[in-house]
């Protein structure tokens, strides 16, 4: 096993009486690429939105087990889920800017967390702008609306939107799976850069995709953890018949 | 095929004829406002009607007919009412919208509808029993039947449509935008306030407008609380008259052909013309609107 930034320890999740995850157990290191692939409703994004509580927002959650980053449980009372969230940033399934200029989107959640005055406020937004390789492309137009924007751009920009509270880790659930193939090579990419400063968790249903931009790789099936480990070992030698069976397109 | 295409006709033809109709019936009360309404000027002068500071068509010898004094009066109305309505309105629409869920959610909107349909004389009647007395007391003036009784049942019954319609707008507002404020370790307050908002501008502003239409329109419960005094009012506490109240108070006692009479008209056309500007400012505000965020 390797050393732990994120914990995932029995964990079970219902929503109302549907119990979604089964004894999830395993650990996610720091500075990688960690996939979580599966079939769909396997519930792989119900286990990243778990990891910075967005569930929380759903009415009838029940958790058991634990999550713990830096040994930390994100459901411990001391746990504040603004803060926890500040660390842990989110880029979702559909690019969803917010209906503001391209500026004000990547500003909003500095200015919200009273990150510096006025002008490390822009510094931010730049420095955010350039780690998602889109500076080059908006520099001259930061007051545009987002949605002027591409669909791989505004992807792009959501996730330094994600980078410009400087979270710990970031979490990308199925990232690529509204945009076209040249804007999801280039959306690749910047996920393979970004492990050199954040740990990056990407769900997706898509098994290329976690070949290509993952270390660490975990298969979920019906809400249970088939397998996990290093990329190359599951694609080439998988412990279990199911992974074989999803990886070779038995299903999925 | 022939006949799918007769049907196709026919049903269009019924949607054209209801279209006219509408149109035509419309366009037919605006001639009428405007064709008594302008009967009025033969009696007095057009600008001693919009400038003239005393309306008193009942004087002997000299009656004169000036629309300032209604025209605040509704204005001034207006304006407390919208004062209290506008922010309580919003405030209670985000509420409805951004913390309540479930039931309690469905439970309160539906509430908060019915209270839109209440009979506005019901209201009026609280007001006159109710609010009167207390504005009486608590401010220590001789009557309560003034304009602030007026602008506070004015507010409350617009609240409803406000708070209506607002939530309408709030909650149209894609969830994802919620969801990628929440991630970013934003407080439901400020998500409410600094993103779910401002994107329902537009709709907001409508549920502002409607609002405005239904003070400024609303007849029975002012006519029953302003004290009706047809003066320039100076202070909160002094009676007022609204131009809806004095239609329906005057109608009645007014002589067929009279200028009395004819003026009623004209003051039904100025309300006209208050409902068709608020409408089409509220309307370029939001094709403004529409336009930036395409930009």
């Amino acid at each position: 096993m390797p050393e732990s930034k994120i914990t995932v320890e029995k964990l079970n999740l219902w929503f109302g009486e549907n119990h979604v995850l089964k004894d999830v157990s395993f650990s996610i290191p720091p500075n990688a690429v960690t996939a979580i692939m599966g079939p769909s409703g396997c519930g792989k994004s119900t286990l990243l939105r778990t990891v910075n509580r967005m569930n929380d927002l759903i009415l009838g959650t029940r958790v058991t087990g634990d999550i713990r980053i830096d040994g930390q449980s994100i459901f411990a009372d001391t746990t504040d889920v603004i803060d926890l969230r500040k660390r842990v940033g989110m880029v979702f399934q559909k690019p969803n800017p917010f209906p503001k200029s391209i500026l004000e989107n990547v500003a909003f959640g500095p200015r919200i967390h009273r990150m510096g005055n006025h002008a490390d406020i822009q510094q931010r937004v730049e420095q955010a702008l350039r780690h998602a390789n889109l500076w080059d492309e908006v520099k001259d137009r930061l007051h545009d609306n987002a949605f002027s924007l591409s669909g791989g751009q505004q992807q792009r920009l959501c996730t330094a939107r994600c980078l410009s509270v400087e979270p710990e880790i970031v979490l990308l659930d199925e990232p690529a799976s509204a945009l076209d193939p040249h804007s999801t090579a280039r959306l690749e990419e910047l996920i393979r850069q970004l492990k050199q400063d954040y740990t990056v968790v990407i769900v997706t249903h898509n098994m290329q995709q976690a070949a290509r931009v993952s270390d660490w790789c975990a298969f979920l099936m019906l809400g249970e953890l088939v397998e996990f480990g290093r990329t190359e070992n599951i694609f080439t030698k998988p412990k279990d018949r199911r992974t074989e069976d999803f990886l070779t397109g038995k299903f999925g | 095929m022939r006949l799918r295409k007769v049907a196709d006709r026919a049903v269009r033809g019924v949607f054209l004829a209801n279209a006219i109709l509408s149109a035509v019936v419309l366009l037919g009360i605006l001639a009428f406002l405007l064709f008594y309404g302008v009967r009025t000027f033969s009696g007095t002068p057009l600008l001693k009607f919009l400038f003239g500071t005393v309306w008193n068509p009942d004087a002997y010898g000299e009656p004169s007919y000036g629309l300032l004094p209604l025209l605040l009066g509704s204005f001034a109305s207006t304006a407390i009412a919208l004062l209290i309505a506008i922010p309580l309105g919003i405030a209670s629409a985000v509420f409805i919208s951004e913390r309540l869920k479930g039931w309690v959610r469905v439970t309160v909107k539906t509430l908060v509808e019915l209270f839109a349909g209440f009979p506005s004389v019901v209201i009026g009647f609280f007001g006159l029993v109710v609010l009167a007395p207390l504005i009486a007391r608590i401010f220590n003036v001789p009557s309560g039947l003034n304009l602030l009784n007026a602008g506070l049942l004015l507010g409350l019954m617009s609240l409803p449509t406000i708070i209506s319609v607002a939530d309408d707008a709030l909650r149209v507002v894609p969830h994802s935008y919620r969801e990628a404020a929440y991630a970013l370790g934003a407080t439901p307050w400020t998500t409410a306030t600094r993103i779910v908002l401002p994107a329902a501008r537009s709709g907001i502003l409508a549920a502002v407008m409607l609002g405005f239409g239904r003070a400024v329109g609303e007849t029975m419960a002012v006519l029953m609380v302003a004290g009706n005094a047809a003066l320039m009012p100076k202070s909160l506490f002094d009676p007022i008259r609204t131009i809806t109240s004095t239609i329906a108070i005057e109608l009645g006692e007014s002589a067929f052909g009279d200028t009395h009479f004819y003026s009623l008209f004209a003051l039904g056309f100025v309300l006209f013309l208050l409902a068709l500007a608020t409408n089409l400012i509220a309307e370029s505000l939001i094709k403004r609107e529409k336009r930036s965020f395409t930009l």
